[in-house]
This record gives C-alpha cells, structure tokens and sequence, in this order.
C-alpha cells in the first residue's frame, strides 16, 4: 500500500538507527572498565595489576565491622563473598550503617587494605514506612 | 488517519482545551501533593527525603516518555514525509526538557544527603544528562536550522538521541551505577511499598497533563504563526 520511495525511506533510516545502535552498544561494551562507577572487592582479588591510581570500591557494610577511633574509621566492604577492611578519616554521609551499601573512593594499599579519601552511602531500591521495616523484622 | 492532525481541525480544539486541561491538573496535582507531602509515610531509611522521589521519579519518566515520542514522530516524518507531525515533535520537546532539568535538580538535592554528594557521573546520572544536551540540541535546531532542512535536521537529532533511552533505562542493571536500580518492576515484585506508590501514580498523573497542557499551548502558538504568515495551507 506504500510506495517504492517509502518502503526504501523505511530501510534507509531503519539501517541508520541500527547501526548508530550496535556502535553505541559495542563502543560502551568496550568502555565497561569506565563505565561502571565503582568495583567489588571480588574484583579486587582478582585485578591484574595493583595501581596507585584512585578507583572507587563499593559493597555492603558488613555486620560488626564499624570501628572508630580519635582520628579514623574503619570498616570491612564485603560483597559476602570477598572482603576489604577500609580506613576513612572525615565526615560521613548519615546514611552509612551496617548492612547498608557503601562506596569508597581512595587507593588500596593491598589486596585487603584501601585508604578512602571519600565515602558515599548508597541507597538501595527499597522504599517502606518504618512500622513494616519493623513487621519485617519480627518475623525474621 | 494523519489527517486528524490537520492544524485547521485542531485548532479549534487546541484553543479552547488548555483551559479545562488546566483545571483538571489543578485538582489532581492537589490531591498528589497532599498525598506526597503529608498522607504518604516517611521511609525507614531515608525518613522524609524519600518525598523527593515524588517529583523526580515523574519527572524523569515524563522526559523519558516525551523524547520516545518526538523519536517515533521523527521516524515518521522521516519515513512518509508527514507533514503534521513536526510541528507536534517541536511543540512537545519544550516540556520535556523541563522536566529533564526537574530530574537532575530534584535528584542532586536528593543526593547531598542520602548519598553525601551532589552529584557522581555514573552511568544513570551522565546518561541523564545527555539526554538533556539532546533535548537541548533538539530545541536549538529548530531555531538556527533553515526552513527547507529543518525537518530532516530535528528528526535526525531525534534518532540519534533516543538510543540514549534504553541506556538511561538498563544502565542501572547493566553497570555498577551509584543510583540504584529501579524499584517498579512490571515482570517482578515491585520494591516500592503501596502507601508511597500512590502519590508516585498520581504525582505522573499530574506531570503527564501538565506536558499536555504546555504542549497544546505551544503547538496553538506555533498554528497561530503559521497563520500570520499566510502558510496555512499545510
């Protein structure tokens, strides 16, 4: 029911949208190092190199990892999985608790050891009153 | 069926409904923000910034849902050389780029004190962003690009921008992203508890006509033009 010009428009610009589509794709595949914002401490373990450049480690807090002292924090990131003690001096976000996710910005020193320079506290995509936190929690 | 379109059938329409859209949009951003700032719960967590997610979530999904819309748009007018469509295309993207800018804005002041920052450039929050420069280039283009091309030029920004969309949509699963992923999921349990989703619902609602309402008046003002002068034979 279309003309010869339509249907020709119609593959002209249905190439052009997939194949600007496939290069963004395979371009942002390639770039997935960058891309992603921070890496887990399983990833850590197994980095091929270890650099002094900064880099951003994120996980959980894990439970009963907090320690303060006068002039630094520390704290393990785990991904229960693999684990990294972190030390931070500073102030941190009022959301940073145990079993809460976190993202640490800094250097590592080791394999199991990173100086944070920075801390974000990361919001997980739950979102519920108090009262059925708690109803939760009873049951458990 | 294009011919619905027609400016001259239309314009009766988009001349008078501005006034009863405004006044159904009154009582139903009424009822969201009552419902968003006083009958909705606080968070556990976040206790009362979580009424921020009642401007941003809308927000970014009405910029989301409008670019879609002037990229299929474009498509056609590419395609079958519509000629009704581009003034819709350009009389919608004005809105669009507004609440663009409401999501990062809303979402920055969210940021500082959930997250102790105003802003990262992880992949869901600089994707954003591009999406802004496109709405940007888009709306420019409209203005600089010469009459006989700018169809082309507008539609072709329009594409080309909205390969940007899946990436907003799935960067958050996709990569390790600071923001979270999303928590209404269509396939899964939806991790948002049904007390906040309510104004989230309503506050879309009011979001959805308020871009109706800018977009009839911009494309009443754009058909108003085209009459003085004397091109209103399309």
């Amino acid at each position: 029911m279309y003309g010869k010009k339509v249907k020709l428009r119609f593959f002209f610009f249905s190439t052009i949208f997939l194949a600007i589509l496939l290069t963004t794709f395979l371009i942002l595949k390639s770039l997935e190092e960058n891309v992603v914002y921070f890496i887990s401490p399983s990833d850590v373990k197994v980095l091929p190199e270890l650099n002094q450049k900064k880099m951003r480690i994120g996980g959980m807090v894990k439970k009963g990892s907090i320690e303060t002292n006068s002039n630094e924090i520390l704290f393990i990131i785990t991904d229960y999985k693999s684990e990294i003690k972190v030390s931070f001096s500073g102030s941190i976000p009022n959301l940073f608790a145990e079993e809460k996710g976190v993202v640490a910005e800094g250097y590592l020193k080791d394999r199991n050891f990173f100086n944070a320079k920075k801390i974000l506290a990361k919001h997980d995509e739950n979102y519920m009153p108090p009262e059925v936190k708690k109803a939760i929690e009873d049951k458990q | 069926m294009f011919n619905q379109f027609s400016p001259s059938k239309i314009f009766s329409f988009t001349s008078k409904a501005p006034k009863y859209i405004f006044a159904i949009f009154i009582v139903i951003i009424s009822i969201g923000l009552i419902e968003a700032l006083f009958l909705s719960p606080e968070d556990y967590l976040q206790s009362d910034s979580v009424r921020i997610m009642y401007v941003h979530v809308p927000a970014a999904w009405i910029s989301l849902g409008i670019f879609s819309l002037i990229a299929l748009l474009s498509f056609s007018i590419l395609i079958f050389k519509n000629k009704f469509f581009p003034l819709v295309a350009k009389s919608l993207a004005p809105s669009g780029f507004v609440f663009n800018i409401i999501a990062l804005v809303t979402g920055s002041i969210w940021g500082k004190p959930t997250w102790g920052t105003w802003w990262v450039w992880d992949a869901r929050i600089t994707s954003m962003l591009i999406l802004g420069l496109f709405y940007l280039l888009y709306i420019i283009a409209w203005r600089i690009v010469d009459t006989n091309n700018v169809n082309k030029v507008t539609s072709i920004i329009a594409i080309i921008g909205v390969v940007n969309v899946p990436i907003i949509k799935f960067s958050v699963d996709w990569w390790s992203t600071l923001h979270q992923p999303s928590s209404i999921n269509i396939l899964s349990k939806s991790t948002i508890h049904e007390s906040m989703l309510l104004p989230l619902i309503i506050m879309t609602a009011a979001f959805a006509l308020f871009s109706l309402l800018i977009f009839l008046m911009k494309y009443n003002t754009e058909l108003i033009k085209i009459k003085n002068k004397g091109l209103d034979r399309i």
